[in-house]
C-alpha cells in the first residue's frame, strides 16, 4: 500500500474535522478497504478511524420500539445484540463472511460501501431502515444509488442506522460459492402496513426493492402469490457464477423460502 | 491389535507439534542480513509485443538497488522442460525458449517484464510503477481448438503453429480402431471439459537467493518440492553455475501439490541477481501473483468414446484430447497429457483396442503442469465418466458393468504401454459396497425425497500409476531426468539415527512414517531416528516428492541402506559375540547368537562402530550407508469410490453428504497418515468437481485471479469420509510392499461426484447427460432447464 496519516478520533466531531483534510477517508473495520489499499487501488493521504468512537458502537432500542446500530457497530456485535429484538437482522450479520470478518467489519462500511452483493444493504432497505449521519438523516429508499453508489457526501459519516422491528422478517442468502457473499439475497420484512422486499446480490443496479412482489404479498401473504412472478432477467448480474437468468430465477426461489419462513 | 509403533502404527505425526505451534521454519521465515527485495512487473496484457522498456526512472528512486528486464538475461539459459515428448510422426515436440524476464513479447498475464530489488519491498513497487513499458497488443490465443486451426495467431513467432506435439499411444492402426467400433453393438460417446485448477497451497512461493563472494558459493532457499532437481537445472540448463558451489535448500514447505515440483524463473533471478547486485534477495508471492505465476494444473478438453460389444464388454476406447500447456513449457508440463494420462487410459478394464490422441496446445495462458493426480485423474474423468454413460444408456447397473470388465488376471499388460503387478479390482469393490452400506441407498434415497431433494449415488473406479520409473524406461520415452530416489542412514555412536532422504515433506508426514520403517526394521525406538531432508549439502541426492513416489522409491532406498547398515552391524556384532555371522539375528534391538543367549544391544554394537577398540579388523569403522534405489516399475493402487450427494431440484444446489473410499494401497506403514492423505486428496477432488474453475476471458484476463471468484473447497463443503483400506495386495517389486497413497483421492473423488450428481438428476425425471465440472449450482439448474 501507499503511504498514509493515520487516526483514531474519540468523538464524531473530531473524526468529521479530519475527515475534512483532502483525501482522507473513514475507516471503519477496513474489510474492504484495507485490501484495496493493498493492491494499491486507492491512496488516501489520511485515514480516520472510526472504531474509536464510543457514541457510535452497539446496538439498542429507542423509545418507539425501533432498534438502532451504532454505525461503527462490528457485525458480530449486532449477530448478539440483535438476537432478541430484531432476530431477522442479527441472523442476517451472523451469516456475513466468517468470524473474523464479523468481528472487524461494520454496518456503517458496510452500508457506506454499498457492494452490489453485501447483505446490509438488503437488510437496511428491506427493513425501510432509516441512515443517520453527522449532518441528517436519510431514508433508505433515497439512500442506496446503485452499485458502490449512496447518497452520502465526501467526508459524510454514518453514526448509525435506526430500523424499524416489522412483524416477521426473514433473510434468505444464496451464497456465491467462492467469495460466499450474496448471489442473490432477498430480506423480506412484514409490517403491519405493508410487505418490503429486498434483493442484493443479482442487480447491476445494486439492492433493489421487488415491488411486485410486495404487492402481490400485501394481498395474500403466501409464497403461492409469488406464483408466475419474476424479476426481469435483463437487469441481472451475469458472471462466472450464475447468468441473468439464473439470478433472476434465484430471486423467486429465495422470496418464496422467505415468505414460508415468515409464516 | 492395531500396533502402537512402527510398521503399521498410527504414530501420531511428529512434525505437527511445531507446524501447530507456529515453530515452523519456512522460507519467508528465512532472513539473510543485508537482503533486498523484489518486486515483478508483470504483464497486464496476455498477449503482446515489447516495443520498449524505460527503466530510467524507476532506477533513480528511493532504495533501488538495480533494475532488471529480459535484456539482462540474455547471455543465460532459459528455463527448460524436463521432459521431450515426440510426437506421432517421429518429430521431437516444439519447445520454444522460456526466459527469466520477457524478451520480445510478453504471453500471458502475469509474464514478468521487469524486476526491480530494492531495499523494502514497498520501494520496489514504488519503482516498478515508474517503469515505462510500451506493448503493442496482439490478439490473445485462449480457445485450444480455434489455435490448433491453421492460420491462428501464434503464441511464439518461430513455431510452425500453436501445436506443441501431437502424440498417440495405444492402436497405431486407424483403420483397425475403425473397425471396432462399426461392429460394436453398442457405443457411447461423450465431450467433456476437465476443468483448469490453481493448485493454491497455503504457502505462497517464495526465494531468497544469496552469494558469498569470498568463496563464490550460492544458497537458494526456495518453497520446493525437489531441491536437488532444482538446483541440477539451475545450474546446468539456467544460469551455468557448477552445482557444488550451489546449495538449494527447501525448509518447511506448506503444502505444494504438484505446483512446487517445477523450477521458476523467480528461483534463478534471486539466485542471479544476488550475485549481480552483491546482495541477498529475497522474493515472497503475493496471493494475486500466485494466480498468475504459479503453473496451474488440468484444463484438457476431450471427445471419448466407447465400444461395448453385445454382451456389454467393453471392445474399444477412443480419446481425443486437447491439452493446454499454457503460453510456455513448465518443468514436466509435456508429461502430463502424454506419459503420466494416455497411460492410464485402460483403468481397471481389459479394454482390448486403446487408442489415445493428445494434442499440446499453446495458449495465452499461465503455464499448465502436473497438479495432483497429474494426467491421471484427467483420464480417469474420461473414462469413468463414458463408462457411467455407457450403464446409463444400456440401463444396466453401474457396478456390474464394471465389474464385468474388470482387469482379473495380473500381471497385466494393458494395450497402453503399462504391466500392471497386482490388483483385486472386485475384491476391493466389494469393500466399497459393504463400507459404504450400498444396501441402504434406497432408504436414504427416500429420506432425501422426502425432504424435497434428490439423492444421487455415484460409483467410480480408478487405478493410478505411481513412482514413475525405471529410469531407463522413461529415459526411452523422453525423461531428461532419472526417477530413482536415494538415502543415507547415518547412525551416530550412541545408537540414534539420522536418515538423508531425497524426498521432501510438505505435509505428507514423512518425518515419521519413515522413521517408522527403519525403528520397525531395528527394532528400537522410532524416536532415536529423524529424518533430514530439504537441503542439498545434507543429503546426498534425491529426486524429491511427486507422483506419490516417496515411500515407495525414496522409502525403498532407506530400506536398502538400512538392510546394508544392519549387515555390517551384523558383522561387527558376531565379533563382539565371537561367534559367526550367519548365526547372529536381531530382534528388538538386541543381536543374538542363535539358540543361544549371548546377545548384545543395537547402542553397544554402534558405540563399538566408533570406538573401534574391540573390533573386526577387515570391517571399516563408523555406521553408515547409502543407497540409490530405481524400481523396476510403477505401483499400481486401485479403488472403488462412492459418492452420495443431495441436489436442490429449485436452485440446483449440490450438497456431498456421504464419500466412501475403499483403496488398494498394498502395505500399509501408518494408517492415519494414510487415511489423511485420502482425506485430503478427496477434499481436493470434490474441489475440483463442485467449486474450483480457473477461467479466462478471450482476451486473456484471468476472471477467477482471487479467492472472491475462485472457490477453495471449505471444511463445510465436504462430508465426513469413510475409508476402508483393508482390502491389500501388496506392490510386488519393491521391498515394502507399499503403493503410493497420494494422489488417489484427488484422482477417484472427481467423477464419483459428477456420477452422483446426474444418477440424483436423472432420478428426478431430467434426463441430464453431462455436466462439465464445477458442477455448480447455476450449471446444475441450466442443465435441468436446459
Ligand atoms: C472474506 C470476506 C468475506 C465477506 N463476506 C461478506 C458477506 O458475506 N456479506 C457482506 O455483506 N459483506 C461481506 N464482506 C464485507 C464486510 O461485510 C465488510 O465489513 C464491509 O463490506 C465493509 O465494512 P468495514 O467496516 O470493514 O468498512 P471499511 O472497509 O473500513 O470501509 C469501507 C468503505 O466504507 C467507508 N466507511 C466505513 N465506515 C463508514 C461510516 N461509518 N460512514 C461512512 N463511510 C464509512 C470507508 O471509507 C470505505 O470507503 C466480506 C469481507 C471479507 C473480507
Amino acid at each position: 500500500m501507499y503511504s498514509f496519516e493515520f487516526e483514531k478520533p474519540s468523538t464524531i466531531a473530531d473524526a468529521v474535522a479530519a475527515l475534512a483534510a483532502e483525501d482522507a477517508q473513514a475507516l471503519g473495520g477496513g474489510q474492504t478497504l484495507i485490501p484495496t489499499l493493498k493492491q494499491r487501488l486507492a491512496s488516501p493521504s489520511a485515514l480516520v478511524s472510526l472504531s474509536g468512537i464510543s457514541e457510535m458502537q452497539g446496538v439498542c432500542v429507542e423509545d418507539d420500539g425501533s432498534v438502532s446500530v451504532g454505525g461503527a457497530t462490528t457485525h458480530a456485535t449486532v449477530a448478539s445484540e440483535a438476537a432478541n429484538t430484531y432476530p431477522a437482522l442479527a441472523a442476517l450479520a451472523g451469516q456475513i463472511g466468517d468470524p473474523a470478518v464479523r468481528n472487524r467489519g461494520t454496518i456503517g462500511g458496510s452500508v457506506a460501501n454499498n457492494d452490489p452483493a453485501a447483505c446490509y444493504p438488503a437488510g437496511v432497505l428491506g427493513s425501510g431502515a432509516t441512515i443517520r449521519t453527522n449532518t441528517r438523516e436519510i431514508a433508505a429508499d433515497d439512500f442506496f444509488e446503485g452499485m458502490f453508489s449512496t447518497a452520502l457526501d465526501d467526508g459524510e459519516i454514518i453514526t448509525s442506522v435506526r430500523f424499524p422491528v416489522p412483524q416477521a422478517a426473514s433473510y434468505q442468502k444464496f451464497l456465491q460459492p467462492a467469495s460466499r457473499f450474496a448471489l442473490v439475497g432477498v430480506f423480506l420484512a412484514r409490517f403491519a402496513d405493508g410487505v418490503r422486499v429486498a434483493v442484493t446480490g443479482a442487480s447491476e443496479d445494486g439492492v433493489f426493492r421487488w415491488s411486485e412482489a410486495e404487492q402481490a404479498l400485501n394481498t395474500s401473504f403466501s409464497p403461492d402469490a409469488l406464483m408466475g412472478l419474476h424479476v426481469n432477467p435483463m437487469n441481472m448480474i451475469a458472471d462466472l457464477h450464475g447468468s441473468k437468468d439464473y439470478r433472476a430465477h434465484l430471486v423467486s426461489v429465495m422470496t418464496k423460502r422467505a415468505v414460508a419462513a415468515c409464516s | 491389535m492395531p500396533k502402537d509403533s512402527g510398521i503399521g502404527a498410527s504414530s501420531k505425526r511428529r512434525e505437527d507439534v511445531r507446524f501447530l505451534t507456529g515453530a515452523g521454519n519456512y522460507t519467508d521465515d528465512i532472513n539473510v542480513h543485508g537482503q533486498a527485495y523484489v518486486f515483478f512487473l508483470r504483464s497486464d496484457i496476455a498477449h503482446g509485443r515489447l516495443k520498449s522498456v524505460d527503466t530510467s526512472a524507476a532506477e533513480g528512486m528511493p532504495g533501488v538497488v538495480k533494475v532488471f528486464t529480459g535484456k539482462d538475461f540474455e547471455g543465460v539459459g532459459g528455463m527448460p522442460c524436463g521432459w521431450e515428448v515426440t510426437d506421432k510422426h517421429g518429430a521431437p515436440m516444439q519447445e520454444p525458449p522460456h526466459p527469466i524476464l520477457a524478451q520480445g513479447k510478453v504471453r500471458h498475464v502475469g509474464d514478468p517484464i521487469a524486476a526491480v530489488v530494492a531495499d523494502s519491498l514497498e520501494q520496489a513497487r514504488d519503482a516498478a510503477e515508474a517503469i515505462d513499458v510500451d506493448i503493442e497488443e496482439l490478439t490473445a490465443v485462449i480457445d485450444m481448438k480455434a489455435a490448433a486451426q491453421d492460420g491462428s495467431t501464434l503464441v511464439h513467432d518461430d513455431l510452425k503453429n500453436n501445436i506443441c506435439y501431437d502424440w498417440q499411444l495405444g492402436e497405431t492402426d486407424d483403420a483397425k480402431v475403425d473397425e471396432v467400433f462399426a461392429n460394436a453393438a453398442h457405443v457411447t460417446t461423450l465431450d467433456l471439459v476437465n476443468n483448469r485448477l490453481v493448485a493454491n497451497p497455503m504457502e505462497p512461493r517464495v526465494a531468497v537467493g544469496e552469494y558469498k563472494r569470498g568463496t563464490d558459493e550460492y544458497t537458494l532457499y526456495t518453497t520446493s518440492q525437489n531441491p536437488h532437481v532444482i538446483r541440477l537445472l539451475m545450474c546446468a540448463f539456467v544460469l551455468g553455475l557448477p552445482e557444488h558451489k550451489v546449495r538449494v535448500v527447501a525448509p518447511d514447505v506448506g503444502g505444494g501439490f504438484g505446483t512446487k515440483i517445477f523450477h521458476y524463473a523467480e528461483e534463478a533471478f534471486c539466485t542471479f541477481a544476488a550475485k549481480a547486485c552483491n546482495r541477498p534477495v529475497k522474493w515472497t508471492s503475493s496471493r494475486t501473483e500466485a494466480f498468475m505465476s504459479d503453473a496451474h494444473g488440468r484444463d484438457h478438453v476431450s471427445k471419448i468414446e466407447l465400444a461395448l460389444d453385445a454382451e456389454n464388454n467393453f471392445v474399444g476406447l477412443r480419446t481425443n484430447t486437447y491439452a493446454n500447456l499454457g503460453a510456455y513449457l513448465s518443468t514436466f508440463s509435456s508429461s502430463v497429457p502424454t506419459w503420466l494420462h494416455g497411460t492410464l487410459m485402460a483403468g481397471n478394464y481389459k479394454t482390448p483396442v486403446i487408442q489415445v490422441n493428445v494434442k499440446a496446445m499453446f495458449t495465452n495462458t499461465v503455464p499448465v503442469d502436473a497438479y495432483r493426480g497429474a494426467g491421471r485423474p484427467e483420464a480417469t474423468f474420461q473414462l469413468e465418466r463414458v463408462v457411467d454413460k455407457a450403464a446409463r444408456e444400456l440401463g444396466v447397473d453401474p457396478i456390474a458393468l464394471r465389474r464385468q470388465n474388470f482387469v482379473t488376471q495380473f500381471p497385466y499388460d494393458t494395450p497402453v504401454a503399462l504391466t500392471y503387478d497386482t490388483g483385486d479390482y472386485n475384491g476391493t469393490m466389494d469393500k466399497l459396497e459393504a463400507a459404504a452400506d450400498l444396501a441402504g441407498f434406497a432408504a436414504r434415497r427416500a429420506q432425501s425425497e422426502a425432504n424435497g431433494k434428490l439423492r444421487g449415488l455415484g460409483i467410480n473406479c480408478y487405478i493410478e500409476a505411481c513412482g514413475i520409473a525405471p529410469s531407463n524406461i522413461v529415459g526411452m520415452l523422453g525423461a531428461r531426468a532419472g526417477l530413482y530416489d536415494a538415502a543415507t542412514v547415518r547412525v551416530n555412536a550412541t545408537g540414534s539415527i539420522s536418515v538423508m532422504v531425497g524426498a521432501h515433506s510438505h505435509g505428507q508426514g514423512h518425518e515419521t512414517a519413515f522413521p517408522q520403517v527403519v525403528a520397525d526394521m531395528i527394532g528400537i525406538d522410532e524416536s532415536m531416528v529423524e529424518i533430514v531432508h530439504g537441503d542439498t549439502s545434507k543429503i546426498p541426492f534425491g529426486m524429491g516428492t511427486y507422483g506419490s513416489r516417496s515411500l515407495a522409491v525414496c522409502g525403498s532406498a532407506m530400506v536398502k541402506a538400512t538392510e546394508k547398515v544392519i549387515e555390517k552391524a551384523k558383522r561387527i556384532a558376531a565379533h563382539l559375540l565371537e561367534a559367526s555371522e550367519a548365526d547372529i539375528e536381531l530382534k528388538d534391538g538386541q543381536f543374538s547368537v542363535a539358540g543361544t543367549d549371548k546377545s548384545v544391544a543395537w547402542g553397544d554394537v554402534t558405540l563399538t562402530a566408533y570406538v573401534p577398540h574391540n573390533y573386526p579388523l577387515e570391517v571399516e569403522p563408523g555406521l553408515e550407508e547409502t543407497a540409490f534405489y530405481d524400481p523396476a516399475n510403477f505401483t499400481f493402487p486401485a479403488g472403488a469410490y462412492a459418492c452420495e450427494v443431495e441436489v436442490d431440484p429449485e436452485t440446483g444446489q449440490v450438497s456431498v453428504e456421504k464419500f466412501t473410499a475403499a483403496d488398494d494401497f498394498g502395505n500399509i506403514i501408518n494408517p492415519m497418515i494414510v487415511d489423511g492423505q485420502v482425506h485430503g486428496g478427496i477434499g481436493q477432488g470434490i474441489g475440483q468437481a463442485l467449486l474450483e474453475n480457473c477461467a479466462y476471458d478471450e482476451n486473456g484476463q484471468l476472471l477467477s485471479a482471487s479467492y472472491m471468484d475462485y472457490a477453495m473447497p471449505r471444511a463445510d463443503d465436504v462430508p465426513f469420509y469413510g475409508v476402508d483400506h483393508s482390502s491389500q495386495t501388496p506392490c510386488t517389486h519393491n521391498p515394502l510392499g507399499v503403493k503410493g497413497c497420494g494422489e488417489a483421492g484427488a484422482i477417484g473423488s472427481p467423477p464419483a461426484v459428477v456420477n452422483a450428481v446426474l444418477d440424483a438428476l436423472n432420478s428426478g425425471g431430467k434426463a441430464v447427460d453431462h455436466i462439465d465440472m464445477p458442477v455448480s449450482p447455476s450449471r446444475v439448474w441450466a442443465a435441468m432447464n436446459g
